[in-house]
């Protein structure tokens, strides 16, 4: 339990997101990351320490450098993945219900 | 009654379906599909084409407050079935998600309440999955745009 919970307190913070989100595409170095932010590099290094820690991230080494990914696995594992996909979704189709219910009433 | 919007992703599976009822009669929701000015109001987008027919093209575009494109989004209707069924292709302009193929099915249930299904086909199970990610991103820009608004004022 305690590290479910830990996973979402590291999901809850916009620059672990973004991160997650540049580094779902490709691989990553920790410079490279770091590069793509105006925050400090060692703050981008202790938000790269959290998601390693809960495991959303996987470390990989590459001759001399480390490269950061993805754990698919465990992002899988995280089954309110997908909630701010269909709470986007929700939102809107909230809005199109009352839209029309207006509009019906208009008539 | 609460209607919920149900998202169906299947591990390994280059698609996803997006089901909802509505308390809507089904011409009713289907018009908030076709009508240009009811799109723009419920997607937050706006329409620059809909043509509501087999071969027609469509054409969504969204800015921010100082009028800079954020998002532009379009494809073709491949068929149109009036208050039945759209099948339309989906790309997004500088995003590497590929184009979709959407199929949106509807359905009536009563006559005051219907059903919309989207079933989405991907490129590839990667491209499925990057987009689901996608609003991540989109609550760090609204925190951004939050900041510049509130930085503006301090000016």
């Amino acid at each position: 339990m305690r590290l479910r919970r830990d996973v979402f307190q590291a999901i809850a913070d916009p620059t672990r997101r973004a991160i997650l989100l540049l580094v779902a595409s490709q691989a990553m170095t920790a410079g490279a990351i770091a590069s793509n932010f105006d925050t400090a590099r060692p703050t981008v290094s202790k938000h790269l320490q959290i998601l390693t820690e809960c495991e959303l991230l996987e470390q990989e080494q590459n001759g001399r450098e480390i490269y950061y990914q993805i754990n698919a696995k465990k992002m899988k594992e995280v089954a309110d993945f997908i909630e701010p996909f269909r709470e986007m979704w929700d939102d809107r189709f909230n809005k199109l219900e009352s839209i029309m219910k207006n509009y019906k009433s208009e008539k | 009654m609460e209607r919920k919007t149900k998202i169906d992703a299947e591990d390994g599976k280059q698609e996803l379906v997006i089901t909802r009822e509505f308390d809507l009669p089904l011409e009713l929701l289907f018009k908030a599909y076709i009508e240009p000015e009811i799109v723009e109001q419920w997607m937050g987008t706006k329409v620059l084409k809909l043509e509501n027919r087999r071969h027609g093209g469509w054409q969504f575009e969204t800015s921010d407050t100082q009028g800079n494109v954020v998002f532009r989004a379009e494809g073709v209707i491949h068929a149109f079935y009036p208050n039945r069924k759209i099948t339309r292709t989906f790309e997004m302009e500088n995003a590497s998600f590929g184009v979709q193929l959407e199929l949106l099915e509807f359905e009536k249930l009563t006559d005051d309440t219907s059903k919309l299904s989207i079933h989405t086909i991907f490129e590839s199970v990667a491209l499925r999955d990057g987009l689901l990610k996608l609003p991540f991103a989109k609550g760090l820009n609204m925190a951004h745009n939050r900041l510049q608004e509130i930085v503006s004022k301090l000016g």
